[in-house]
């Protein structure tokens, strides 16, 4: 199966805190993203009759949210942010360092699938500059130094 | 985690103790005593009108009376209806719901249990940005210590009131803060904000009456009711009462979070709380309350943090988020950050939002790399009214709003770029 029974049924038990099934869509994306790596059309089209909808509908609500993909990428997810207060502090200079140091443009997976590099739009850690997520974590107050540190130590 | 505010007051001042992030930690600091009294001896509609006599206004942005918000809903026999918590936080500059997300996850609940209360809702919803994972998992665990303890669930604190709390995961979308883009999102759609009326009171989360409160804003609710409308009007202003948590970031000494009486001068903020401009430099503009609002040039600072007075000089107080900036930016580089922002983040579903986004961010980068035309500033002008008031939300005015007032209190680095055929801000921050 595309998706497993036991992933199935926790989706269907987290369905059950909405009033409607589709609620539970991004919970249910999210989950499938971090068991399967991506939610690919294989993915939405076994997805779409828990949530009473098409496969393309699905693929439609991923498309929307910066943090769901339908393609396949690096095993961590590293987003530096390079809005207006972390620009300030120097933020894109420093991702220009990490692009250095890991040999890939922001959009790119490196060659090992180890790390896909992005920037962001605002974590909400704009006191504590430069800063980037790792997955679910947040590294602040970062120099080139202390996130290489970060970075390399990732499996 | 966050970390603690460098100035505390009602809301936070105990923010920094790790224990204060659990039930009994809380109840220690007489945490949940007004939801124990409140669920018991007050009627939703005394609740209600505490609330509104304190003239408590929204802390997620736009300021409106969060009283008479919770008005709007129809009476409690019309089940079910939904109180939708907004911690969807993502206006640049703003880490402040991140802080009482992930410290003080139950004086959020206990707001809500007495939000909920007051307009008759059976079930909340708690929607956090997707980047905020930490806050999610302090929330969840609070949801279930609250649970265990009759806190939540069927008779809550033996009141007869039953309220139930889901803590949801957006997944990355600036727009899903706008209410009706987070309603949609709730309900496992693209967020697209959605035409008003109806109102969410009328037609919400699930096609059910709802009402869609900021973090903050629940978070003063408890020391309302605990204390009374009287002392919360006793700090802030006579139009904008209570304190609220300014977030201090870009070219200050000491940037964080600082909870402080609206009304505080932003120049106090500024040089007093924050340290001043680091480096001994200089202030060319600040951005008073997160990146959608208008920027005020260093001669106007002397303006109280409230939206009757920043609305005078232009602005307004938005999420509290200050951005500062030194002597040395490049006003047309911020444009650039700016509008990048706005670009990435529209929504697309208005033509005037989705290609003036565009084509601002076009025309200032083209403008900052040295091959704008003095035609461009102008046309600058045009794409932001054309955008104004043209959309389904606001979102085109908030990408409209900064790059008219960067035009305006700095159009002499707009000319200088247009004339030297270049950037010769040489100190400024890098794009």
């Amino acid at each position: 199966m595309v998706i497993s029974k036991a992933i199935r049924d926790q989706i269907e038990a987290e369905n059950a805190n909405y009033p409607r099934a589709r609620g539970g869509l991004l919970a249910a994306l999210h989950r499938v993203q971090r068991e399967y790596g991506a939610i690919t059309p294989e993915h939405a089209t076994a997805l779409a009759p828990i949530f009473d909808m098409t496969a393309v509908e699905v693929l439609a609500v991923v498309s929307f949210y910066d943090m769901l993909s339908s393609q396949p990428a690096g095993r961590h997810q590293v987003r530096v942010c390079t809005n207006l207060s972390c620009s300030l502090a120097g933020a894109r200079e420093f991702l220009r360092e990490i692009e250095n140091h890991l040999g890939i443009t922001r959009g790119e997976t490196s060659a090992d699938g180890r790390i896909t590099l992005g920037h962001e739009a605002c974590l909400g850690a704009c006191a504590n500059a430069p800063m980037m997520r790792v997955d679910d974590r947040y590294y602040e107050d970062l120099d080139t130094e202390s996130a290489r540190q970060v970075l390399d130590a990732l499996d | 985690m966050q970390k603690a505010p460098h100035v505390t007051d009602y809301l936070t001042r105990h923010c920094a103790d790790d224990e204060y992030g659990c039930l009994r930690g809380f109840e220690a600091q007489g945490g949940y005593r007004a939801a124990h009294t409140a669920l018991r001896e007050m009627t939703p509609q005394k609740i209600l009108d505490e609330v509104r006599q304190a003239g408590l206004q929204g802390r997620g942005g736009a300021g409106f009376c969060a009283g008479l918000k919770w008005s709007f809903m129809p009476a409690p026999e019309q089940q079910p209806s939904y109180l939708v918590c907004n911690a969807d936080e993502s206006e640049p500059g703003s880490f402040k719901d991140r802080l009482l997300l992930e410290r003080a996850p139950h004086q959020l609940l206990e707001g809500i249990l007495l939000a909920a209360r007051a307009i008759g809702a059976q079930k909340s919803f708690i929607y956090i940005r997707g980047e905020y994972a930490e806050a999610a998992r302090v929330m969840q665990r609070a949801v279930d210590e609250a649970h265990a303890k009759g806190y939540l669930g069927d008779d809550v604190m033996g009141s007869g009131f039953s309220h139930d709390v889901v803590v949801v995961r957006g997944a990355g979308s600036y727009i899903c803060g706008e209410e009706t883009a987070l309603l949609e999102s709730l309900e496992g759609k693209r967020g697209h904000p959605r035409v008003k009326p109806p109102f969410p009171a009328q037609r919400g989360a699930f096609d059910r009456p709802s009402t869609v409160n900021n973090v903050e804003t629940l978070c003063h609710v408890p020391h309302i009711i605990g204390r009374g409308a009287a002392w919360f009007r006793s700090t802030g202003t006579e139009k904008s009462p209570g304190t609220t948590l300014f977030g201090v970031s870009g070219h200050v000494v000491r940037p964080g979070l600082f909870e402080l009486p609206l009304g505080t001068p932003l120049d106090e903020i500024i040089f007093e709380h924050a340290g001043g401009v680091a480096d001994g430099r200089k202030v060319k503009g600040v951005i008073p309350g997160g990146l959608s609002m208008p920027i005020l040039p260093a001669g106007e600072l002397d303006v109280a943090m409230a939206n009757e007075f920043l609305q005078e000089k232009g602005s307004a107080l938005g999420t509290g988020g200050i951005i500062v900036m030194d002597d040395r930016t490049c006003m047309v580089r911020t444009a650039c950050v700016i509008s990048e922002f706005y670009r990435a983040e529209s929504c697309g579903q208005c033509g005037p939002c989705r290609e003036g986004t565009a084509w601002i961010n076009d025309i200032v980068t083209r403008v900052e790399r040295g091959t704008g035309t003095a035609e461009d500033l102008e046309l600058l002008v045009d794409i932001c009214d054309g955008m104004e008031g043209q959309t389904i939300c606001a979102f085109a005015d908030a990408a409209a709003w900064p790059v008219r007032a960067l035009l305006k209190h700095f159009y002499a680095d707009f000319e200088r770029h247009v004339r030297e055929g270049v950037c010769s801000f040489s100190g400024s921050f890098q794009l």
